[in-house]
């Protein structure tokens, strides 16, 4: 079914069997009817109030992702301007030889701060900010799907960032290097590599909480007839980058789990006298490496492909080009990671393979680039602000991506891997790639946010501050790579040949930094006396310049109808018709937050969710997470633990309060003659696309740890060691079929509950848990004499079991959290989300189990 | 810091149109683009050729963003923009990389084949190198030089202690990771006789910046001349100066940790010094081969060398170290 076809009777095929009632689409008479001006102020008072933010010391509490979005982004900024002094540091250390500024240890400290806050505190992070600050705008909706998810994530970030960050003015940062291998970061002494270890873990996990979410909005919270293929370009982006950050960072989760146990318990890992392997360490960090790399450069792509339309004036020339070249980019970003392992002495025929993919990344790359030059010469290019840094990234990426091109072919990489060739190579390509793009972002999109714009005259110095800057720092630095100065080195001799080009570099970083620091200055100077813009300056198409904030805080009035690519162009009556409330949602009797949810690939109107306001579980949550998270960096565990619990609390007291609530009616009026359901569970209902989506984040952790056994067994020949005892195959076995009863018991409760049989819904979901925890029981029993000190083998085995146990009584934590709810009246037999991800929950958690046991009683006798 | 060996000079042909200051770093003797091995000459003129594409396709794209940009032609059809992505973005990469696949393939160096000649085994240490030269028998011990002939193709067998580190001399060829519990190889074939400098190129924690090496390339008939000198024992102290030394060698427990072969100094954690005096650099050359650096490095490694393994020797009289000194000089 076309969305452009509106004929008035025929509701789509495609809708039959939707709860939801009336008329689909809407016909152009009901849109043109215009509506009774009182009754859309009131509408709008009743819809002000309910999404009113907080005022004065609750402000923190506030979750709209206006605000988070804001706190979000503006941290990152600040970790990014920390880590960029640390850069500063190191070139005055560099500019000269045999200089004394820095010590070879605080240098070490620097360089592994540097490289590790861009990363994740910076670039990941900034990725999630912008989407979460505008995909609700390009959407045209109100919320982010899960806002206290949102801003539950952001306090994590907040917390675990300065902690790590904080580091370094205690000289206690860590100083292996972001890349931490092994031996040399498992060996460190004090508590750097832990700070490392655990604080980015935690700041990991609310990344992924992020990606989630982002998944589920682009997926579910799209306006009402804008269709998969109609969506902005960055929609499709935070799509192909939210599932590369589910998939890639589980890897390295997994990766610094294994590596903390190494440090707090000695289980060898990466220990090669007692059989582990440091080479599994660079794999699972490089699986999530190389990706990383994709993760921080496609949502600038995704900038690009707002600004640059915008700029030309016509529709982006290529959308199916750009998207599947997107989607392909995702893929083979995670058949690459070996080009950061060419120098390990891997086969020849690995590296002819891996030089072809890295080579082969190329092709969907350049067909982005292509489609905005096509762009814009199908246009009338306009040399706009934001478009000139575009411009500049350009011509910096393009630079970046040919040395890439170099450095993808394994033999040449053998003289410059790891010399300061690289160091030019990757700053061009996140430079290009990553900061220009964001910046022209900022300059682009900050009348979204602020309804003012910055300054034409200030954004064009700091540009070519910047630009300038940036090549006199690192276009010198192929040269010196060239000539042999290895990176990660705190100084060098007088007599090599680099005295003048790194005192170049210096010069340069300096100036890049003044470009940095005017475009800071221009966007947090006070512009309280300047006018506002009009809300479309840019003359744009999409979406986001519809909004109204900050102004107004819901959003938008009502939720469009959407026929095209380019509503603003295409769809000429529509920013009147949804300031007028014409479209859905357009009132807020109940006084609920509210937005539309909407099928995933046609974007029929399926139910109105009720989202949460504010709250102060996220923030608190948070503060118990990070204590579970930092406290053991301390060696301080027990107050950990309990700081864990209570983490779990929160986060249950905020499901409890916050989520799944019963509505006071099953239906209610959508707008435009839908009547629409107010409570969905199962694959219609965001939350189970969100257990769904981070379940399989969590499968691939999983995986990762699977992928270590069979590591071990083909790289090491004492794998398992020939006369090692194995885990008790009669124990394990009954820890399978009681982790089976388990699953059981959830999915028959949730049968029972449906069919009205509350009681055994309930008997069923009581024997759940305590089959679960029997179950653990015997998996821990089954293993109990191996000792994980000894050899990686017994060690191995353990990560496995502790890995089950831990999702295993998280499992039953769900099914006892369902049992509850049933009995205090807040789940039944209609109104049965909880149990419906609780189950899909186990269902995962069964093949977990079972793959679980079978590589700790029954593979390691087959190898 | 004095120059621990003498520069060189290698001219390289086609490159006057660079500037000046590309021509000054040509001088260094740690470059890839001053080849003096088979392999480093593969890849230097491989670069080349990269660099003129490269240079070729970015003046492309950007010129005609330029244009488009600036010069504001008339607007195209979408049938032309759809053109440009298919041509500029699938056909063209598609046809240059595979071209480009084939042919670095085709010149892939040889550095990954075994090697016909000399097999020399390099340890990584932190932060030094363990060189030897294996044969039958006991192989012939040394440190943070190595020497190889020209005209054929050497074996290297590469290990690593505590740290993964990286093995570079890239006048020679590309490097190879020493990792802890694997050994890697590579082989190399030196073409030109001389001295170059090589360096740890994998972070290995507080001297990452402090482990360099000479490699050091030499006719085949010289190097077998060396070698022979060099599986020989330690020549005996001559003058009185040197024999003090070698009692304050023995009385400071320095053969706890060092090798001197025909002495009763024969520990193995450290660099073997039975040649030491022979060799182009100190303390895997950071420092000349010089008195003065000699006894500052014995009197506070550390303050060269942060987080040196060895220690101290502060509380020695300054005449004791001059002598120390002398000895270790004269051990050629």
């Amino acid at each position: 079914m076309s969305a452009s076809d509106v004929s008035p009777t025929a509701p789509g095929s495609d809708v039959l069997d939707s709860p939801m009632q009336g008329v689909w689409p809407p016909t152009p008479a009901m849109l043109a009817s215009p509506v009774d001006p009182d009754l859309s102020r009131a509408q709008a008072k009743r819809l002000r109030k309910a999404w009113e933010t907080p005022r004065g010391w609750r402000h923190v509490t506030a979750v709209n992702n206006t605000h988070v979005g804001k706190w979000y982004a503006m941290t990152a900024l600040a970790f990014m301007l920390g880590a960029g002094v640390l850069a500063l540091l190191m070139r005055i250390q560099l500019a000269v030889p045999e200089n004394g500024f820095l010590d070879s240890d605080r240098f070490n400290q620097f360089f592994t701060m540097h490289g590790s806050a861009m990363m994740f505190l910076f670039a990941v992070p900034m990725f999630e900010a912008i989407s979460i600050l505008l995909l609700p705008a390009l959407l045209g909706t109100r919320d982010m799907p899960f806002p206290r998810l949102s801003a539950y994530g952001y306090w994590c970030f907040l917390i675990g960032g300065i902690f790590v960050l904080g580091s370094v003015l205690f000289d206690a940062a860590p100083s292996s290097g972001w890349f931490m291998y092994p031996p040399l970061a498992t060996e460190s002494e004090g508590i750097g590599a832990d700070i490392w270890l655990l604080g980015l873990s935690f700041i990991e996990v609310a990344s992924i909480a992020a990606a989630v979410e982002l998944i589920v909005g682009v997926i579910k919270c799209r306006p009402p007839g804008m269709r998969i293929n109609l969506m902005p370009l960055y929609a499709w982006y935070v799509l192909v980058v939210g599932g590369m950050i589910l998939f890639a960072f589980p890897p390295l989760i997994a990766g610094d789990f294994l590596f903390e146990l190494q440090r707090s318990l000695d289980w060898p890992f990466f220990d090669p006298d007692r059989g582990g392997d440091p080479l599994l360490w660079q794999h699972l960090f490089w699986i999530f490496g190389h990706p990383e790399v994709y993760i921080i450069f496609l949502p600038s792509i995704a900038i690009a492909a707002m600004v640059v339309p915008t700029a030309a004036r016509v529709p982006i020339a290529g959308y199916s080009w750009i998207v599947l070249s997107a989607v392909g980019t995702g893929f083979l970003s995670f058949g690459l990671w070996v080009h950061h392992m060419f120098t390990t002495g891997l086969p020849a025929l690995s590296l002819g393979f891996f030089s072809a993919a890295s080579e082969a990344v190329v092709i969907p790359t350049g067909v982005q680039i292509f489609a905005f030059l096509a762009t814009l010469m199908v246009g009338r290019a306009r040399m706009i602000l934001p478009m000139l840094w575009i411009a500049g990234a350009v011509a910096i990426f393009t630079a970046g991506g040919l040395t890439g091109v170099m450095v993808a072919l394994a033999p040449f990489d053998w003289q410059v891997h790891d010399t300061y060739f690289i160091v030019a190579h990757l700053h061009y390509t996140l430079f290009g790639g990553m900061v220009f793009p964001v910046i022209g972002g900022v300059y682009y999109f900050f009348p979204v946010i602020k309804k003012k714009k910055l300054s034409e005259r200030l954004g064009r110095w700091s540009f070519w501050l910047c630009f300038t800057g940036f090549n006199i720092c690192f276009l010198p630095m192929h040269l010196t790579g060239l000539l042999g100065m290895p990176r990660r080195v705190y100084t060098y001799q007088a007599d090599l040949g680099w005295n003048a080009l790194n005192l170049v570099s210096t010069v340069g970083a300096f100036v890049l930094a003044l470009g940095i620091l005017v475009f800071v200055w221009d966007l947090v100077r006070p512009k309280r006396h300047e006018p506002h813009t009009p809300r479309n300056p840019w003359g744009a198409g999409t979406l986001e310049w519809t909004h109204d904030v900050p102004d107004e805080p819901w959003g938008v009035r009502s939720v469009p109808y959407i026929t095209s690519r380019y509503p603003l162009w295409d769809q000429p009556e529509l920013l009147a018709r949804m300031d007028a409330g014409r479209f859905y949602l357009p009132d807020a009797p109940e006084g609920l937050r509210e937005t539309m949810i909407t099928s995933a690939v046609d974007a029929v109107p399926l139910h109105v969710a009720r989202l949460s306001g504010p709250g102060w579980s996220p923030l608190v949550a948070a503060l118990f997470t990070g204590g579970a998270f930092i406290l053991p960096t301390f060696k301080i565990y027990t107050p950990a633990v309990i700081c864990g619990l209570l983490a779990i609390a929160a986060i249950l007291f905020w499901l409890w309060t916050a989520t799944a609530r019963i509505p006071e009616k099953p239906f209610k009026d959508g707008g435009l003659g839908l009547r629409l359901p107010t409570y969905v569970s199962g694959p219609k209902a965001p939350g189970w696309w969100a257990v769904f989506i981070t379940m399989l984040g969590d499968a691939t952790g999983f995986a990762s740890l699977v992928f270590g056994m069979f590591f071990y067994w083909t790289a090491r020949p004492d794998f398992p060691p020939p006369d090692s005892p194995h885990a008790d195959p009669v124990l394990s076995g009954i820890a399978a079929l009681l982790f089976g009863a388990a699953w059981a018991a959830t999915r028959l409760a949730r049968g029972l509950n449906a069919a009205g049989l509350i009681g055994a819904a309930r008997g069923s979901l009581l024997a759940g848990p305590l089959l679960a925890l029997a179950g653990c029981g015997a998996l821990i029993a089954a293993i109990l004499h191996l000792a994980p000190q000894t050899h990686v083998y017994p060690a191995m085995v353990w990560a496995l079991v502790i890995w089950t146990v831990s999702h295993v009584l998280c499992g039953a934590i769900m099914q006892g959290y369902c049992l509850a709810r049933s009995l205090a009246g807040r789940m039944t037999a209609q109104y049965d989300a909880d149990l419906w991800n609780t189950t899909l929950f186990w269902h995962f958690l069964l093949a977990t189990c079972l793959i679980g046991t079978a590589m700790v009683a029954l593979i390691p006798r087959a190898m | 810091m004095p120059n621990p060996v003498p520069q060189r000079y290698h001219g390289l042909s086609g490159m006057a149109w660079l500037s000046t200051l590309f021509l000054a770093g040509c001088k260094g003797q740690q470059s890839v683009l001053a080849p003096a091995g088979r392999d480093a000459e593969v890849l230097a003129g491989l670069f080349w050729v990269l660099l003129a594409g490269a240079v070729v396709l970015w003046l492309a794209v950007n010129g005609l963003m330029l244009y488009i940009a600036h010069l504001n032609p008339r607007p195209q059809s979408r049938r032309m923009a759809e053109g440009l992505i298919i041509g500029g973005g699938i056909v063209l990469p598609t046809l240059l990389l595979t071209a480009l696949l084939i042919y670095s393939l085709r010149e892939m160096p040889r550095q990954r084949e075994a090697g016909s000649g000399l097999t020399v085994r390099i340890t990584g240490e932190s932060w030094w190198w363990r060189v030897e030269y294996l044969r039958e028998g006991t192989p012939i011990a040394s440190a943070n030089e190595v020497r190889l002939p020209t005209g054929s193709r050497s074996e290297l067998v590469l290990e690593a202690s505590e740290y993964i580190h990286s093995f570079w001399i890239p006048a020679f060829g590309g490097k190879t990771d020493m990792i802890p519990g694997r050994t890697t190889r590579m082989s190399l074939e030196p073409t030109k006789s001389g001295e170059y400098r090589g360096q740890c190129t994998e972070f290995c924690g507080e001297s990452h910046a402090r482990m360099a090496l000479i490699g050091v390339a030499m006719e085949p008939q010289d190097f077998a001349e060396w070698l022979t000198a060099q599986a020989g024992p330690a020549d005996d102290p001559l003058t009185p100066q040197a024999m003090r030394g070698r009692d304050i060698f023995l009385r400071e427990g320095c053969g706890g940790c060092h090798t001197i072969r025909g002495t009763p100094a024969q520990g193995a954690v450290g660099p073997d010094l039975t040649h030491f005096g022979g060799r182009r650099s100190l303390a895997a050359a950071t420092l000349p081969m010089e008195r003065q650096a000699l006894i500052d490095w014995l009197r506070d490694p550390a303050a060269i060398k942060p987080g040196v393994r060895m220690p101290a020797y502060d509380h020695v009289p300054e005449a004791d170290l001059a002598d120390l000194a002398t000895y270790l000089e004269g051990l050629e």
